[in-house]
């Protein structure tokens, strides 16, 4: 019933935009700047700071600010050096039930899109079953991959396609 | 003031039915054995800013099958079979001639007359006519072209059709459907997140496709008459891959609810979800048999990615190829008796191929270098398929036989993810 519900709001939102011309939409997101801009610089610094040492998710001292597993190529597997960021990210998860993270996995752009989706799948899974194996739970994790459908890096060498291999840890209202 | 709050940061996305684009096409090769024909401008068209024999001598060209042979000098220009003089065009070469006429009626509309005359035998193999909108001018000769193509090839024409694809420009993802002769292109969404997998209905009126907009694969289902769409499938995971069974009730998708990814079928209203493979390894991309009670998919079951059959209900799953160790993307042929891939050679050249169900025996039918997504004609006589040209996405079709080789592409942007449309009945 909800779902339908979603699907219903959904379309008549799509519905109501439809006419609208398409580069109205990134103006939008200016406006949006602008009015954020009005706060004068130094407050803004203030609570930058304040909510950096908040929220040790976005202190780049800290292990958790870290959020992206690299992979050698065909591999899906999580290598050792990243063992010590998924295992804190796992603790933050057992330690604040209420979080909730999407695992998002990526392939370089070599190949068929769909089984793509799949190879990026399987890199984060890989992620979640090592959280799973410091105490996470999967109700506060959600595996979801782009295939090669976002690359973060668009050249087309394996300078690139390193960069792309990857899978990343982004927490809910991120 | 909500939906443009909704929008930003987030994706924005258009359902833009009436937005137009153009797709041009280059042909490559011919087939083997050519039908010369000659398409006599017929009498009255230049009523019709694009006329109707130009059309159809293009439609036929593109196909590979037939040699036009200009009709230009011929004098009087014969426009009824009792003003042929077929001695003068058996010296030209032509074994076949479309003559007709358009004539302006008194209600507005034209009426477009036909005829094929073969001109070995100095007979009429075919006539018709059309009363029709002048809006339609393009689509009747179309519908002449694949009437002209039956009659002399034994295969059911597919200038009818249309032909679905993405186009990404810069950070914009368009899904457009267009002629399958890349006219008359039309935007059916548009987003700023990917869109992937487009896949016709079989009654040709809707389409289901994947798209990122919400930060994951989810499947939607839109139709073409009315531009509404609903979310057929948004588990858990991932929903994407969607394929039509042949009689439109169910697709199949692939989910990873359940873990990692495998065919599940789903009805169309997006009801009844029920898993069909069951494998430890990525099941992915089913393509539906004619019958309905196959499905081929790519598969890594045994450590690389192959191609698999098994029946509707996921039993008696079967390799089916066998040749490198990486063969992905099947799709059915229309008439159930092969299938095409794409397979990967030397490790990083992706070519599309041909595997005969019966023998096994595979035929690589391209040269480009990055082939993707292959999809039949619904005559099975060309597949559509993506490729990349001097760093571009461009599509591209080549015959089933591999002769014939065509280029479609746009004025910018990447274009990929093309599928061929059905062949509609009382179009």
């Amino acid at each position: 019933m909800k779902k339908v519900l979603f699907s219903t709001v959904l379309i008549s939102l799509l519905a109501g935009c439809a006419g609208q011309a398409v580069k109205d939409q990134p103006k939008a997101a200016v406006e949006d700047r602008t009015a954020a801009a009005k706060q004068s610089a130094a407050e803004a610094r203030a609570a930058e700071q304040k909510a950096v040492t908040a929220n040790p998710l976005k202190d780049p001292n800290n292990i958790l600010s870290k959020r992206s597993v690299y992979y050698d190529l065909d591999k899906t597997d999580v290598k050792d050096e990243y063992k010590p960021m998924v295992e804190a990210h796992s603790r933050y998860l057992t330690g604040n039930k209420d979080a909730k993270v999407v695992v998002q996995g990526n392939c370089d752009e070599r190949g068929s899109r769909e089984y793509n989706i799949g190879l990026g799948t399987r890199r984060a899974d890989s992620v979640r079953k090592m959280m799973n194996v410091f105490g996470a739970s999967d109700s506060q994790i959600e595996v979801v991959s782009f295939g090669e459908e976002k690359p973060r890096a668009v050249c087309h060498d394996e300078s690139c396609w390193k960069e792309n291999r990857r899978s990343d840890i982004v927490y809910q209202g991120e | 003031m909500i939906f443009r709050n909704l929008l930003v940061g987030a994706a924005w996305l258009l359902l833009a039915p009436f937005a137009h684009a153009a797709l041009t096409i280059e042909i490559v090769g011919s087939g083997a054995n050519q039908i010369p024909i000659s398409v006599v401008p017929f009498a009255g068209e230049t009523v019709l800013p694009q006329g109707i024999t130009a059309v159809i001598a293009a439609d036929l060209q593109r196909s590979g099958l037939f040699k036009i042979i200009d009709p230009a000098g011929v004098r009087p220009a014969p426009y009824e079979p009792a003003e042929v003089n077929y001695p003068d065009w058996r010296a030209r070469g032509a074994d076949a001639l479309a003559i007709g006429s358009v004539l302006p009626r008194p209600d507005g509309k034209l009426e477009v007359r036909f005829r094929l005359l073969d001109a070995v035998k100095q007979t009429q193999l075919d006539a018709y006519s059309y009363v029709i909108d002048r809006t339609l001018a393009r689509a009747t000769a179309h519908k002449i072209a694949d009437l002209i193509y039956e009659k002399l090839t034994g295969d059911a024409g597919v200038f009818s059709t249309r032909i679905a694809y993405i186009v990404k420009s810069g950070a914009r993802y368009e899904l457009q459907v267009a002629d399958a002769d890349g006219y008359g292109a039309q935007t059916v969404l548009t987003s700023s997140e990917p869109i992937i997998s487009p896949s016709w209905s079989p009654d040709g009126t809707r389409l289901a496709y994947v798209s990122f907009e919400r930060k994951k694969p989810i499947i939607y289902v839109q139709s073409l008459v009315s531009g509404q769409r609903q979310v057929l499938a948004q588990f858990k995971g991932n929903n994407s891959a969607p394929a039509w069974s042949p009689d439109g009730k169910q697709l199949a998708i692939v989910l990873t609810k359940d873990g990692s990814s495998q065919i599940y079928l789903i009805n169309a209203d997006g009801s009844g979800v029920k898993r069909v493979s069951y494998s430890s390894g990525i099941d992915t991309e089913p393509s539906f048999s004619p019958d309905g009670a196959a499905i081929i998919f790519t598969s890594d079951r045994g450590g690389s990615p192959q191609i698999y059959r098994m029946s509707v209900s996921g039993s008696g799953a079967q390799r089916l190829t066998f040749e490198g160790n990486y063969n992905v993307s099947p799709h059915f042929s229309p008439d159930g008796k092969s299938f095409t891939f794409i397979q990967r050679v030397n490790g990083s050249s992706f070519h599309v191929a041909l595997q005969d169900l019966a023998s096994g025996q595979m035929q690589v039918l391209t040269d480009t270098r990055m082939d993707e997504s292959p999809s039949f004609a619904p005559n099975g006589k060309m597949l559509l398929y993506a490729t990349e040209i001097g760093g571009r996405g461009i599509l591209a079709a080549v015959s089933s036989d591999g002769r014939v080789k065509q280029r479609l592409s746009t004025q910018a942007g990447d274009v990929r993810e093309p599928e061929w449309g059905p062949l509609l009945k009382n179009q």
